[in-house]
Formats: C-alpha cells, structure tokens, sequence
C-alpha cells in the first residue's frame, strides 16, 4: 500500500501489523430475513417473529434493502461487486444464536478488492479491503441483569449486518482509529448504518501481530474483541502491541489467542486459545438463492451513490471558499455538513454561515454532548441572526448572546412543551434583549462625546501619535453604549472628533 | 376398502352423504383399530367434528371450495396453529406451532378438513416409522410389518381408512416408500413445487412436501390447491401451477404415443424377483398400448446412496442444532446449574434418537474442517451428475419408470439394527432427490406374501402433470389385471 510518509510508532525495533473485522447494523427497516422490524432499544423479545426464535419450519427470506446497502458500501469503497454470490451458514452453538447457525457468506462476498483512504495529521494511507460481507446478528445475552441467571433477548437476532474485512495494512493504533472513523463516515455518508459504536452498531474485532522492523512474515496474532469505543479501540490495539514486545523481548512466544478487551481495567484477557477455536463447518445455505444482481441494477445503484466527504469536502473547497481545515470539519459528518449547506442556502452567505457552525454551533454540540441532529434551532432561525449582523442591527458580540439565548429556550421549550419560546420573532427578542445595536450617528455621538470627556490624558497621548489607543476608545464607548453602538459608526465618529 | 377423496367428495356435492358422516367414518376406524396400528399420534376429535359442521353449512350453501370432502393427516413435522409439532422426537416435547405452515393454511382456505397428526421417523429420519417417540407405527394390513417411513403414519392412516387424505414429507424416499408399502399412491413433487414453510426441516435441498391418497386423481386435486410459490419459501419454483384434473380429463381422450425409459441396472442384483415381473409386466401393457420403451443407462446413479448420506446428514446436522435445550422443546432435568455446554450435551442426548444421533454426528463430520472438500464439496459434484443424467434422459423420454423399493413391506425389528440394510431400501427413491425431478409411486398388484408393490413413475421439474398422467394409465392397466 502506498503512502505519503509511513508513520513511526514507539518501538524503534517492532512494526505492528494489524487487519480490522468491522461489523455495521444495516439500517434496512426489517430485518435481514424476516419481515420484523428491529430498532434499537425496544422492549427485549417484543421484535420477533418465529424465525427470528429459530422455531421447527421457519425459512430466511432474503431482505433486499440488504443486498442495495451493501452492494452501496461496496461501491463506496471501490470494491469489485460480485455478480452471483451465494449466502452460507456458519454453525456454532450459543443462546442468543437460535437457529443455532448464523446466515452469512463465506466462499463468495458480495463485495471483495476494495480501498479506504485514511487521513493522519502528516500523512495519508490507503488499507485494503478483503471483503464485504453480508450476514444476520445475533440476539443479545444479558449477563449482568439478575443474579442466578443469563437473559436473553432476540430483538438484535437477524438484523442487518456487514462484515467489512481489511487487510492487515494498519500500523499503528492511531492508523485504526483513523480507519474506523472513516468508515463511520462512509456508512454515515450512506445513509446506511448510524455508525454509533456504543449502542453497537458499528462494532470492531481487530487483529493484531508484531515483528522485527524489515521482517516480511507475519508475527503470530491475536484477535482482540469487546471494544465498543473507538478510542478503546486504539487503546486496546497500543496495549496488546505493547504486550506482545515485551513478551517476545523477554524470550517468550506469542500464544495465538482470542482476547478480550477490559475497559474498567485496561487491559485484555484470554477468551479461547487456538486448540478452542470453533471450526464453524460452513457450507452452501440451503434455504436461499443465489444472490444474481445484474449490470443494469448495479449501474442505478451506482449513479444514484451519495456524494461522498471526498467530493464534497473538495466542492466546499471550491464552491464556498473554505480553508481545507474547515472543509474537513464541516464535512466530517453528513448530518453536519447537510446543516451548513442548507445555512447557506438559507443566509445567502457562505463565509458567515461556515463561522456560525465552526464557532457557535459547534461549540455548543461539544459542550453539551448533542449530536447535529440534536441541535434545537433550525437553519433558517440561524440565518436570521446573520441577517440580523449583515445588516448592521446586532454586532459579534451581541450575536453571540442572541444565539446562546436562543439555544437556551429552545432546549427549555424541548424539556417543557407548554413553552412557546419557537416561533418567536428573533428581531423582536434581540430587541427585548437590548441587543440591537444604535445605528444612528446622533445617538452614538453623546457617548463618544462622554468618553472624549472622560479620557483627556489618553486623548492627549492619541493626539501625540499613539493611535493604537484607538482601540481604548472604542471599548470605553462599547461600554457606555452596553455594546449597541454600531462600531463602524463610534470609530468613524471617534476618528473625525481626535484626527 | 380405502376410501378415497373425489368418490367422498361426489357424494358430498350430491348429498348422498355429509362431512358428519365421513368424520364419523373416520373415528370409527381410528377407534377399532389405532390402538394397534399407531398411526395417528393425536386425533383432533371435538374440532374435527365443529370443523365438519362449518364446512357443511358452506357445501349445503353451494360454497364449498375444492377440498371440501378431504379429510386429512399431516404428518409430525407440519407447523399447525396451536396444535402440537413434535417430529416424533422427544426433543420437541411440550411444542405447540404458534403459526400455520403454507401448505396447512392452503388445506384449510380450501376447506380441508384436518382430522390428526401422523406417526413417523424421528424428523424424517427412517424407512420403517419404527424410529419415533410414540413407538412403531405398523401395517395396517399385517402388525408384524413395517408400514414404511418416514411418513409411515401418514401412508398407515389412509390405508386403514383413518383420512382420505395425508400430507407427508419426501427427502430420500419418505412418501414413495410407505405408499408403495401400503397399497397406496404418494407423490414427491418437483423440489420447489410446494412450499417447505411450516416443513420442520431434515435435509433442506432435498425436503419435499409430499401428498398420499387412494388414487392419482385424489393426489392430483390436493397438488393442484397446495402447489405452487410461496412468499416464504425462496425456493419455491415461478412456475404456474396447472389445474390438474381438467387437464387430466381433457388429456384422457387423446392420449398421445408416450416414450418410457428404463434404467437396466435398476433391474439387476437386490430386487424382488416379483416385484421385477410386476412391473415388467406394466411395461408390457404400456407397449401393447402403443407407448415406447427404451433402455437408458445412468451409470451416476450407482453413488446415490452415498452422495444422499453426506449431503443429507450434513445438512441435517445444521437444521437440527435449533434444538439445544435452551429454546423452544426438551431441555435434560439435570440442566440446572449446570454449565452452558453440558445444558446443550444432556438436552441433545437425551432428546434425539439413535437413527437422528448417528445422521447429526455424520452430518458434522463431513462438514468438518479438512474434510469438507472430500465430502460434502465431492457430493454436490455428484449430484451435479446424477442431475444432468436427469436432463439427459428426458431428452429421450418422457417418463422412467422403475420399482419404488427393492423388497416389499418387511417385518419389524428385522433392519432397526442395522442401518445400511435400512438405508439400502431407499436405493431406488434417492436420486429424484438429489436431481429435484418428479416422482410418484401408483400400487399395481400384490406379492404372493400378500404385501402391496408399487412402480415408481419420475418425470421432469415441474412436471407433476406428465406424472400424474403415467399414473392414471398404470393404474387403468394394473386394475384390468385385477379383473
């Protein structure tokens, strides 16, 4: 795989090699073979139909949101998209695994050979993709919900999922984090997957090896499971680098092994050794057809692909001037950069709208924890108060107190909806709030007369030629005005009494 | 005297008889003598009876649809709203359906009539019905024999004159056999011809729903109602379904010269020498008639058993392991307590049978790692072969025909101990199976041990029709025998 500039991690002597296994919950609006919907959070073994409890006669009907989003992400992601793939069934025994076999593909993805460009701040990566892959989730075992038993609830069993295979391209845990938030922006771009890595959606195996810089075989590895964070996810990969160095520099021999991340604890335990693994016996599902997609419905699927953050961070670029750090940001997430579009479809302006989302709006997302589409005020009630600026009625200050007054009732009015705070006229509450700013210059004169008044020895020292006080006098009349004195106006007023 | 559905349903449409009374019919039958055979494991008594009620009231009104008359049996593995399914396993004990199988639901919207549910082999898995939790299903004709399996239940409830009617189910040879054991005419259709929904699954590739009656013409009106594509089966062919009894009325007057093949090797070692001069006979007759016969070899076939064992215990092995003790069905008393792995092991050991045991453990081994290529990967070549063997043949004719089964009806307990002796009776019904075509077995004629020998008529994909044809003609020439 090429790079611009390969990255260097702690361990001058070791490269770490490591392939990801991400799992995505397809947001298809039944489940993969059963026409059941599944949504996260419901009331447990409320989502169910016979198959989904792996009852006597029951057969999988294949869902064909599943194979369009796939076959989405595929293409996204530049893989060759297989035109007869077949499903198989991996067999393993486990209590939220009713049917006691899992519906996936094994011989045959319907998505293989693809790439995922990474970004890290010196340098850019392409890792291989080995595969998409098309499978069921399990159900769900509770084990920490009553004392003598494990629970389980199915709502989880059939749902949608991908498999998305790297190849062992990675090299250090930061590359991996790089590489899963990349692919939450894809599927997110998509529209496919929400890409929320708490609640499971997105979900992260990963595999880890080491060995002696300059070496070309593989170390033996270890799959690391359980980290449902992405940030666990670069710790857990630092920590089992860090492990197998020191194990491997203390004569010993790495064990190949399934881990499992501890998150409270930091580190990994063992789950299964080698000798434990399951052998799954795969073999050709029976009750499915071959999956047969033909060149006319690929082509559709293709042309109607979203734009991806590549091209719109590019367009942005271009079309609104951006900086290439505001673009990255503003296109970061689809829901984000849908936002700011529509600001500036609705302010007419792009540069006041991309400083309106970079400062306030993002801002106020991080302090409180809100996710874009959790945002209370709209596009157009923002692009009110950029009129308002524009056309000389509040200035920064007094529009940054307007929007935080606006947040604040909005997510008030959210808690109370007695409240009537939406659809209130946004002039009217800037002039409530004494925040519209005096625009006329027989109304701004008294205070810049007051202040002359109040300021002889600085008025002095300006005249001798210490024009930086300039900016003295100004904050002085911002203050006796409360911050309405429109400030072109005090400086043009302050400018024609002391020059 | 084994009543048959169209003769019941003409007497119905023409009020020389009611639904009452043929239900009753049926009861007292059941009562003189299921005790003994065991071929119904449960009698729907009180329903049977306000069910026979309701369909009445719709033939006295003129409404009564085209299965109005049919009293049926399905067979252990049929998915039947809030009425048990137990496979004839143990592991099912205690299960009630909460849904109706596709082929339950088309019977009951044409007003058939569901009177029990049939004795088996444990999930399919037999040739002799001796294998089931409910204990051996017997001949109706002599106890001391074996009814066939695994729909043995269902083919004994007809030819005892429980139901005019029985659903069963066709993975190796499960409906052909017990129909050619009893007397009576059972039809595996074309894989994908009938919805499996509902279908407690054996071997998913293979599974068939199969349907057994008195006549051709009694299995043809069933076929023609629960044939055709299900939503819920994606293996269900497109394929429209023909309204078989017109059709065979219509093709009775003109019938054309047909071509007959015969495989020679299906003639040779292992087949009663009556059952070869039953059917030779046959063959005979449809020459007179003007028909062609002709030899065909398929020399594939000599590895059907082989290849029908490794793909069918592998896939049964997967279908199966739905039955762990944890959810639906049996779970071992010592469970309690104990760990995850031994809940699964005491469950399943105590739950299956022997015959189910040894298909689940050969099912797992050839799907293992490092011999699935010899196994399961060399078989589905094979059964490549012995498809394309198929295709070629009916390029050349328009039906095989060969025996249903090498020997007829054998006593109990005589191969129960030896499973190669049980598995070599399906030698003549597997490769319809594996290749997904036609195949029926119409009675013709008796042994001089008393026992009924059936001729196995195979057609192509879909064409259930051509087959039920061949029958109708074989069972015209096998009644002027009997004359």
């Amino acid at each position: 795989m090429s790079s611009d500039k390969e990255a260097t991690i702690d361990h001058p002597d070791f490269e770490a090699v490591i392939g990801l296994e991400v799992h995505a919950q397809l947001q298809t609006k039944t489940k993969a073979f059963a026409a059941v919907e599944s949504e996260y959070g419901e009331a447990p073994n409320t989502q169910l139909t016979p198959l989904c409890l792996g009852h006597p006669g029951t057969l999988p009907q294949v869902n064909e949101e599943l194979i369009h989003y796939t076959v989405k992400m595929g293409l996204a992601t530049g893989c060759d998209i297989a035109k007869r793939s077949i499903f198989a069934r991996k067999n393993y025994f486990y209590p939220d695994l009713p049917k006691g076999y899992q519906i996936s593909q094994y011989e045959t993805p319907i998505c293989f050979d693809g790439e995922i460009e990474i970004t890290l701040p010196t340098y850019k990566k392409r890792i291989g993709l080995t595969r998409i892959h098309m499978e069921e989730d399990s159900g769900k075992s509770l084990h920490d919900q009553d004392p003598y038993h494990s629970l389980i609830d199915l709502n989880r069993a059939g749902s949608s999922l991908i498999e998305i295979v790297s190849e062992p391209d990675i090299r250090t845990p930061q590359e991996a984090y790089a590489y899963l938030t990349r692919i939450r922006q894809i599927v997110q771009y998509l529209d496919i997957c929400d890409g929320n890595m708490e609640e499971g959606s997105l979900r992260c195996d990963a595999n880890v090896s080491v060995r002696p810089r300059g070496q070309k075989a593989f170390g033996t590895r270890t799959e690391l499971k359980n980290m449902n964070s992405f940030r666990n996810v670069e710790k857990a990969i630092q920590y089992e680098i860090d492990r197998q160095i020191a194990l491997i520099q203390d004569g010993g021999e790495v064990m190949q092994e399934t881990l499992l991340w501890d998150p409270n604890a930091m580190t990994t335990r063992s789950m299964r050794s080698k000798e434990e693994a399951h052998d799954y016996r795969y073999f050709p599902e029976p009750d499915l057809p071959p999956i047969v997609l033909d060149e006319a419905w690929l082509h559709s699927v293709k042309i109607a692909l979203p734009e991806l953050p590549d091209v719109r961070r590019a367009r942005f670029i271009e079309q609104y001037s951006l900086g290439i750090d505001d673009a990255m940001t503003l296109t970061d997430q689809r829901a984000l950069a849908d936002y700011f579009e529509s600001l500036v479809e609705a302010s007419g302006d792009a540069k006041a709208s991309s400083a309106m989302v970079l400062s306030n709006v993002l801002r106020v997302l991080n302090e409180r924890g809100w996710s874009i589409e959790q945002f209370p005020l709209t596009s157009s009630e923002l692009a009110q108060i950029i009129a308002l600026k524009r056309d000389g009625k509040v200035n920064s200050s007094a529009q940054t107190t307007l929007f935080m007054e606006l947040v604040n009732r909005a997510a008030n009015s959210a808690l109370d909806p007695t409240s009537k705070a939406k659809g209130v006229n946004i002039e009217d509450l800037a002039k409530e709030l004494d925040l519209i700013q005096v625009s006329d210059d027989s109304e701004i004169e008294p205070f810049v007369d007051q202040v002359i008044a109040q300021h002889p020895e600085e008025v002095a020292r300006y005249k001798e030629g210490k024009t930086a006080l300039m900016g003295f006098f100004m904050g002085q009349v911002m203050k006796v005005s409360r911050g309405q004195a429109n400030p072109e106006l005090a400086q043009s007023l302050l400018r024609k009494k002391l020059d | 005297m084994i009543p048959s559905f169209l003769s019941d349903r003409k007497a119905l449409l023409e009020g020389t008889t009611t639904l009452l009374a043929l239900v009753q019919r049926s009861l007292d039958a059941i009562d003189a003598t299921n005790d003994e055979v065991n071929a119904l494991i449960d009698v729907y008594r009180e329903e049977s009876l306000s069910e026979a009620k309701r369909i009445q009231a719709k033939v006295d009104k003129g409404e009564a649809g085209p299965l109005a008359g049919a009293i049926f049996s399905i067979k252990d593995l049929f998915a039947h709203k809030n009425h048990r399914l137990q496979s004839a396993s143990k592991i099912l004990d205690t299960f009630t359906s909460v849904y109706d199988a596709t082929v339950v639901e088309r019977i009951l919207a044409a007003d058939g009539l569901i009177l029990g549910r049939a004795n088996q082999d444990e999930f399919g898995m037999g040739s002799s019905n001796e294998y089931s939790v409910y204990g051996p299903c017997k001949h109706p004709e002599d106890y001391q024999r074996v009814p066939g399996g695994s729909s043995g239940g269902s083919a004994a409830s007809i030819a005892a004159g429980y139901c005019n009617l029985s659903l069963g189910s066709d993975t190796g040879g499960s409906v052909r056999q017990p129909a050619a054991f009893c007397g009576i005419v059972g039809l595996k259709p074309s894989y994908g011809r009938i919805s499996r929904y509902g279908l407690a699954a054996y071997a998913s590739s293979l599974d068939t729903v199969g349907c057994f009656g008195a006549t051709v013409e009694d299995v043809a009106a069933c076929i023609e109602v629960i044939a055709g594509q299900d939503v819920h089966d994606m293996t269900t062919l497109s394929t429209e379904v023909p309204s078989y009894l017109q059709e065979l009325q219509d093709r009775d007057s003109t019938t054309k010269s047909l071509r007959f093949g015969i495989n020679p090797s299906w003639f040779s070692e292992g087949l009663d020498p009556e059952i070869k001069h039953q059917i030779e006979w046959i063959l005979d007759g449809l020459k007179e008639q003007g028909h062609e016969v002709k030899e065909i070899a398929m020399p594939a076939q000599s590895a059907s058993l082989s290849t029908y064992y490794i793909l069918a215990t592998a896939e049964a092995s997967s279908n199966l392991a739905r039955y762990d003790g944890i959810h639906a069905g049996y779970r071992s008393a010592q469970s309690e307590g104990a760990k995850l792995e031994d809940v699964y092991t005491l469950s399943r050991s105590e739950g299956f049978g022997p015959e189910v045991k040894r298909r689940i453990l050969l099912g797992t081994y050839v799907l293992s790692k490092g011999y699935y290529d010899a196994y399961y990967g060399k078989a589905q070549k094979v059964r490549r072969l012995i498809q394309r063997e198929y295709e070629e043949a009916f390029q050349q004719v328009d039906a095989m025909i060969l025996p249903t089964t090498p020997t007829t009806a054998f006593k109990a307990g005589e191969k129960v101990d030896d499973p190669l002796s049980m598995y070599l009776n399906d030698i003549y019904t597997l490769a319809a199976n594996l290749s997904g075509i036609t195949a029926m077995s119409v009675p013709i004629g008796r042994h001089s041990n008393g026992m009924p020998i059936g001729i196995q008529i195979q057609t192509p994909v879909s064409d259930e029709l051509g087959c039920f044809q061949v029958g109708t003609l074989i069972e015209n020439l096998s009644s002027k025998e009997k004359q």
